[in-house]
């Protein structure tokens, strides 16, 4: 079994003085796809913002390669590699598409690597080439999700955090990008994906995560959560 | 036609002054949704800092007239800079997570501190700048005379925006304060250290305002310690004008509101001539609430 890449360890968050994460264990190993589900609430952005920084836990500890993060400011876990495409897409729409790109590669700085990343970017989303001059707030919906999954790619990441990829698109579109999402894994990317649309995750990834209001309830192998009841009868219910 | 052409130059120069001063809001504003009210009194120490060099280290007498005003505009920016910098060290970055009031509060204390602190120094009256540093003579221009001094004023600025124009639009770190300005926790998660942007930005700003007290007072040849209330009033209306957070725009809405002063001045009458302009930012404001060029394009949701 592949050593762990991302150990998140008694994880507590606080809003204020309102507990998000009352301590939330994940593990994920290198070359994974790790699916964390659950309702609006649930604290599974929350997660992902403090493994990238951006909040500060206010207990336990998380881990990249067995390394500490908690002293490492969020800029600087990106060149760790730690990249994320955030919940809401938080593309720059005042700049183009491939301003944005570029701006993914912001911590490198091999002008030949960035420009065979991109290309590489290109030929997984083809649309973002056609549209590279174009300001990237006049992209559809899910152009501005291949956007957002093409800048965080940039960096070209040890482990790519995906929030709610699916989110507001048509259920062809998702199909496409949880494809892409498969090919990219396979290019040996570790991907966390967080989703609301748990059958196509949990079919995607190899384990997965419940998550309800701040605590992890549940955890497996994905195949085991797609035929657990409880999973089928709280998330899978009424979905084709 | 000659007062015209005369009045049109002269709104010209002052109006990229404006301009000038009217881009450190503006970028401040961009990063940090905060109004720098000591940016003003940065334009101040710029005059004076310029007119202290001037005396005290004869650089025209020893690197001749282009070099010596070319080394003393290098200093001042960079003095004025480094002054912008502390300033968002010491009034600014320990207030970033507090309410906005706050910052606000602070920035008019930091402005009254510096303010104070140069009249301290240098007395309230007006002080003199030296007068022989540029010629001064006129061009002639389709049969007027203008004064090289104001060509000098408006050329120098149009330099200095171009050359900003284009550190922000072509540079990595240029790229990196757009995105800033858009998104500070989108730019965090793409490896933009958010306050070395906002260092920058303090850096840039303050040295164009510095560049543009020197400016002033090559132009007008005499300076005092109150002087960047109302530059800076008529900045930052050049940069609401134009559409606050906006680089082009704070450009644009520093020449027009020259321009527009300059000719109700002439026009109308000079006891007006505050007046005038903030009646155009009123106008303008009714008509365009995001001023001239904000909000180039509307977020696709």
């Amino acid at each position: 079994m592949a050593a762990p890449l991302l150990e998140i360890d008694d994880l507590h968050v606080k809003y204020g003085n309102v507990e998000a994460l009352h301590g939330i264990g994940i593990t994920v190993r290198q070359g994974e796809i790790v699916t964390i589900l659950g309702a609006n609430g649930a604290g599974k952005s929350t997660t992902l913002r403090a493994v990238s920084g951006l909040l500060r836990p206010s207990g336990g500890e998380i881990r990249f390669e067995g390394r500490p993060t908690q002293l490492v400011p969020a800029h600087e876990r990106v060149k760790m590699g730690i990249a994320q495409s955030p919940e809401g897409r938080r593309i720059f729409g005042t700049l183009t598409v491939s301003d944005n790109l570029f701006l993914g590669a912001y911590t490198l700085s091999d002008k030949q690597k960035i420009a065979r990343t991109l290309a590489w970017i290109y030929e997984l989303f083809p649309v973002l080439e056609k549209r590279r001059g174009q300001l990237a707030g006049t992209l559809s919906g899910g152009e501005q999700q291949m956007l957002a999954i093409g800048r965080a790619l940039m960096a070209n990441p040890r482990i790519l955090l995906l929030d709610e990829p699916s989110l507001g698109l048509a259920p062809l579109l998702v199909k496409a990008i949880f494809q892409t999402i498969r090919e990219v894994n396979q290019t040996g990317v570790t991907v966390v994906l967080v989703e609301q649309n748990a059958r196509a995750a949990l079919k995607l990834a190899h384990r997965g995560y419940v998550m309800e209001v701040g605590r992890i309830v549940l955890e497996g192998p994905a195949s085991a959560l797609l035929s657990d009841p409880k999973v089928q009868s709280a998330y899978l219910a009424g979905r084709a | 036609m000659e007062q015209f052409l005369q009045q049109l130059t002269n709104g010209l120069a002052v109006g990229s002054i404006y301009a000038l001063i009217a881009l450190g809001y503006t970028m401040v504003y961009g990063v940090l949704k905060l109004i720098n009210f000591a940016h003003g009194d940065l334009f101040t120490y710029g005059a004076y800092l310029g007119m202290t060099l001037l005396t005290s280290l004869l650089l025209k007498d020893r690197l001749g007239m282009v070099a010596g005003v070319l080394v003393l505009a290098g200093m001042v920016m960079g003095l004025v800079g480094l002054l912008g910098v502390i300033l968002e060290r010491a009034a600014y970055r320990p207030l970033r997570e507090s309410p906005r009031l706050s910052a606000v509060v602070s920035a008019l204390g930091a402005s009254i501190f510096l303010q104070n602190a140069l009249m301290l120094v240098y007395g309230a009256r007006y002080q003199v700048y030296p007068e022989d540093i540029l010629p001064q003579t006129a061009v002639s221009l389709l049969g007027f005379e203008i004064p090289l001094m104001r060509i000098v004023v408006f050329l120098a600025s149009v330099v200095m925006m171009a050359a900003l124009y284009l550190f922000v639009q072509k540079t990595k770190i240029g790229t990196a304060i757009r995105a800033a300005a858009i998104d500070q926790g989108a730019a965090r998660l793409m490896g933009i250290d958010v306050d070395r942007v906002v260092l920058v930005v303090f850096l840039i700003g303050p040295a164009l305002g510095g560049a543009a007290g020197l400016l002033v007072g090559l132009y007008y040849g005499q300076v005092n310690f109150t002087m960047g209330w109302i530059y800076g009033m008529k900045a930052f209306t050049a940069a609401i004008l134009g559409g606050i957070g906006n680089i082009p725009g704070a450009m644009v809405g520093g020449l027009l509101l020259g321009v527009v002063e300059a000719l109700g001045a002439a026009y109308l009458s000079i006891a007006w001539k505050d007046a005038i302009a903030f009646c155009v930012l009123i106008l303008i404001l009714i008509v365009r609430p995001t001023g001239l060029l904000g909000e180039r394009v509307a977020e696709k949701v």
